[in-house]
């Protein structure tokens, strides 16, 4: 062995140092019957790295087969850094989303901002250009120093890093319960575009061909964080955790700048970032995928620090580096392309024909096992699932209004939550318009930006309202993803594919994996109902705080396509005298809404339903009425209801309110979260042909000069009447103030 | 006209710059990077923003030790324009070319959005195709955007009408007499934090920044017309 503290592989075995790695008593045994032998150090390292839940999904795999993958569209699906859509004219769009969930849990800043990082050279390793950022974040409540903390820092290491590599943050979504106080969810979603014909894989293959290193050097830092983000953080244990990996955003500029000139060359074979288990799962990954083998030599690899081990390098998750194979006898030619950014090519070493990933340190093989067993033979669980007490108590409670008192102190209640409060503090802080393609800016439905060039658009947006999902998971999933594609019909785009971000508990819990397995059943129902193929994705599992786990938080990251920019539709009134339609009827809805955990301080019971049918209807009737440019407006009813989407409509526009007329219970009617409605502004003079393709939609009033919002219910009864200003600035003011606050 | 669009590693946005120059406004411009930027081929030079070499030590002083900045100057005392915009105002600062220094934000945290601008001379290389003390919509994105000079630079620049652009909103983030963008004592360069190249389409930023670059082409080619 190349270090001699390192224990011996029958002290490994004997006294069950593998467990230590996170590895099982089964895992291990499995991987010495695989070899043949005792694995030594270094080797059980690999197998602990590789076969995590985080490389492997060993947990969740029986599951994501579940999910629609292919669709007209779908040039790549799951498997490689990011999915790929064609969206025409030879262009394609490649996305991912992914999760930095405990880093964020320890060091906000640092975590949140190697996450942005980490799905950035996802889409670029695919030879994409990263043209937009999506976030999805969940936080506790606010009430906590350490949740507002963890929330400042957060925003902050994700806008630190985007703002530096100059790609725009376009949308994004934060949700606050206190289910997810000192262990927040950061998820992250980065968006490229690619002509077909540089589409890289990260393959190594061709006996002979060379495996370059470049970007950073390696260092100790971050080893075994792909076996940390597949357990529970120890929150009071901090110490005892593994160093963090930095990121530097500069760096990445320079690496992905370089990665993009290099994906036009000739003497590439296949690229791959050096993500989770760095050096490992690239090597093998590559190696497996192209049915090749590769031999390293560790003493090549750059490194920041003395003496390291085999076992250290082969684990370091340190930040911006890159694995590239290239054709034999190319190696300066692409060392002086890399120069030129500043970086270093380094041949560490070849592609071989026997399978193997062979490990040589300091003369000696340290490692040597198949690239298949380790990047393919990790071992597949069929969870033990069981559906909790819970879920059968909720469902047989009967629907039920909470008690409120007063109309308008409920809705401005309601706009001062967090969830439902403008996110302007959080997206103030990030460059929406980098790289000047942003046609709509956070703060609508989606984000919206131009493909450049042509006079196309892409949409972009992610979901996910976990209460519902704890409530109901199956129910819930179909939610997520019918509201993420809601949100993108809303700004004029038909769903074109899907990215999930997967976070759970522990699936050693039965309860968990119920979760897991009927949410993904819901979200898998929607994906197909609404046309929107899942095309990759990220697990993260063991959410928990004291073994208690978060919500169920399955985020959808949905993108669409605008095939005329002059389509793009956004939330905000446009202009007095428009007419106001409600699509959809409101029903007494109110498990895991925003009412029911404001005035109960809990939730339960039965969540709103969802007819994927009608949900599907109704989104394709909206979509062609704005495709035919008869809507000026439209947004989904979402938390809160549609008094909340009412007032959003206004608060974005200047000096416009509304006077409008609702029907039936006036607390089902204004703040229900009854499923696939939408509120959507017409011209007058349009409103004929509007009511010919959305049979549905009802006429309840108008777009009003002034800064009065009225609304109005059965026999002309006021049931709000409230002062725009007023009401926006409760809205706005709420996270401020939550912030501010010494609680 | 020919605009150099001069590039530092992390320069992102030369990209913004070109698009509005090239594309929008229809002139000759090339992103040249920083080695061996031969400047005395073009006719102004565009200091993009982005985060030059990472922002590491302050915004623009790695920048500033680059030995195009030698050429810059060179190319300053020739008397042709130079517009520095966010990262390329705060270089502008740090080499010296303009005066003052910047803080971080009085928010002391990255801001981005509209800011709302007022003209405070219209009679400049940059600024002839507005309306004195008109007010313009301008894109920002900055963390350190608080400009500082002390009093006395101040008071000059005031009597010497050289501060050209005043935010008129809530954005300043801290910037000495509401300092938007100043010129320096020859009238050739401009600096500003807000981004003019964001906004010269409707569908983007809105169209107010477009006025500066043709301010910069019509009295470009009002003195090379006059030499021809």
């Amino acid at each position: 062995m190349s270090a001699m503290h390192e224990p011996t592989a029958q002290q490994i075995k004997d006294e069950k140092l593998y467990r230590q790695m996170g590895m099982t008593d089964e895992e291990f045994d499995r991987a010495v019957d695989m070899i043949g032998r005792l694995p030594n150090y270094t080797e059980t390292g690999l197998f602990s790295a590789m076969w995590s839940e985080h490389c492997s999904y060993k947990s969740s795999k029986p599951v994501l087969r579940k999910f629609p993958t292919e669709g007209a569209r779908v040039l790549q699906g799951p498997g490689e850094g990011a999915g790929i859509v064609d969206i025409g004219d030879n262009q394609a769009a490649v996305f991912k989303m992914e999760s930095h969930n405990s880093p964020s849990a320890i060091e906000p800043f640092i975590g949140a901002a190697t996450g942005a990082g980490g799905i950035i050279r996802d889409v670029f390793s695919m030879g994409a250009r990263p043209v937009a950022l999506v976030n999805s974040m969940r936080f506790g409540d606010l009430s906590e120093a350490r949740d507002r903390y963890l929330f400042e820092e957060a925003v902050a290491g994700i806008a630190s890093y985007g703002n530096t590599i100059g790609i725009p943050t376009v949308a994004g979504e934060v949700q606050f319960d206190n289910c997810y106080s000192k262990r927040p969810l950061v998820n992250a979603m980065a968006v490229g575009l690619l002509n077909h014909e540089d589409i890289q894989k990260g393959l190594a293959s061709g006996v002979g061909n060379t495996v370059l290193y470049v970007g950073a050097k390696t260092g100790r830092d971050g080893i075994h964080g792909a076996t940390m983000s597949s357990s529970e953080v120890a929150v009071d244990k901090e110490a005892e955790l593994p160093v963090m990996q930095a990121g530097d955003p500069y760096l990445e500029k320079l690496l992905m700048e370089a990665c993009l000139e290099l994906v036009k060359s000739d003497a590439l074979i296949g690229i791959q970032d050096m993500g989770a288990a760095g050096l490992t799962s690239s090597s093998a990954e590559m190696a497996s995928k192209a049915g090749y083998g590769v031999e390293l030599n560790l003493d090549l690899v750059p490194q920041r620090e003395e003496g390291m081990t085999a076992y250290e390098m082969m684990l370091s998750e340190s930040q911006e580096r890159m694995l590239v194979v290239v054709k034999q006898g190319r190696e300066e030619e692409i060392g002086e392309l890399c120069k030129k950014y500043g970086l270093e090519a380094v041949a560490i070493g070849k592609v071989t024909d026997d399978k193997m990933l062979r490990l040589i340190h300091k003369g000696e093989v340290v490692a040597e096992i198949s690239a298949d067993i380790l990047a393919e033979d990790a071992p597949v669980y069929y969870k033990k699932s069981e559906e909790p007490a819970y879920f059968q108590e909720y469902q047989r409670m009967e629907n039920a209004e909470p008690a409120v008192d007063d109309l308008k102190d409920t809705l401005t209640a309601l706009l001062q939550r967090p969830t439902i409060a403008s996110k302007e503090w959080v997206y103030n802080q990030f460059d929406t318009q980098a790289r000047s393609n942003t046609v709509v800016a956070p703060g609508s439905s989606a984000g919206v930006i131009r493909v450049q060039g042509t006079n196309k658009g892409l949409a972009m947006t992610a979901d996910c309202n976990s209460r519902y999902i704890y409530l109901d998971p199956e129910t819930g999933g179909k939610i997520a993803v019918a509201e993420a594609a809601r949100n993108l019909i809303c700004s004029g785009a038909e769903p074109i594919a899907a990215t999930d971000c997967l976070n759970f508990g522990s699936p050693d819990k039965p309860e968990v994996f119920w979760q897991i397995e009927k949410s993904a059943d819901g979200i898998s129902d929607a994906c197909r109902t609404l046309n929107a193929p899942i095309i990759g994705g990220n697990v993260s599992m063991s959410n928990e705080v004291n073994g208690v786990p978060v919500y169920p938080t399955p985020t959808m990251g949905l993108v669409g396509i605008i095939h005329d920019l002059s389509q793009v539709t956004t939330t905000a009134f446009k202009q007095a005298g428009d007419v106001i339609y409600l699509i959809g009827e409101a029903a007494t809805e109110f498990g895991g809404s925003e009412l029911q955990q404001m005035i109960e301080g809990k939730i339960f019971g039965k969540v709103p339903a969802i007819d994927l049918e009608v949900e599907a209807s109704r989104q394709k009737s909206l979509l062609q009425a704005i495709q035919s440019k008869l809507v000026q407006s439209a947004t989904d009813l979402s938390e809160g209801g549609f008094a909340v989407a009412l007032c959003e409509k206004a608060f974005d526009a200047e000096e416009l309110g509304a006077e409008v007329t609702i029907s039936g219970s006036a607390v089902t009617a204004l703040f229900s979260e009854t499923q696939s409605r939408f509120l959507v502004t017409v011209k007058e003079e349009l409103t004929t042909a509007f009511e010919a393709l959305v049979g549905d939609a009802v006429r309840i009033g108008k777009v009003t000069a002034g800064d009065r919002l009225v609304i109005k219910g059965d026999e002309d009864e006021v049931l709000i009447d409230g002062s725009v200003d007023e009401l926006r600035t409760a809205w706005k003011g709420a996270i401020p103030c939550l912030l501010n606050s010494e609680a | 006209m020919r605009f150099a669009i001069l590039s530092f590693p992390g320069s992102s946005c030369d990209v913004d710059m070109l698009h509005a120059v090239r594309d929008i406004v229809g002139e000759g411009a090339e992103i040249i990077s920083h080695v061996d930027a031969k400047l005395e081929n073009y006719d102004a030079v565009l200091i993009p923003t982005g985060a030059s070499y990472g922002d590491y030590l302050r915004p623009g002083a790695l920048a500033q030790s680059s030995e195009s900045i030698e050429s810059l100057k060179t190319f300053v005392k020739s008397g042709k324009p130079v517009l520095g915009v966010g990262n390329g105002f705060q270089i502008l600062v740090e080499a010296g070319i303009l005066p003052g220094a910047f803080l971080r934000n009085q928010s002391l945290k990255f801001r981005s959005g509209k800011a709302k601008l007022a003209v405070r001379n219209a009679s400049t290389y940059f600024t002839s195709n507005y309306e004195e003390d008109g007010l313009l919509t301008i894109p920002f994105a900055h963390e350190y955007g608080n400009y500082f000079v002390d009093r006395e630079t101040a008071r000059l620049l005031k009597e010497t009408d050289r501060i050209i652009f005043t935010y008129e909103d809530g954005n300043l983030d801290g910037s000495v007499e509401r300092i938007a963008g100043v010129l320096n004592e020859q009238g050739n360069v401009l600096g500003m934090m807000p981004l003019p190249e964001r906004a010269v389409e409707e569908i983007i930023g809105g169209t107010d920044g477009l006025p500066l670059f043709q301010s910069i082409l019509k009295n470009w080619s009002e003195k090379n017309v006059s030499h021809a």
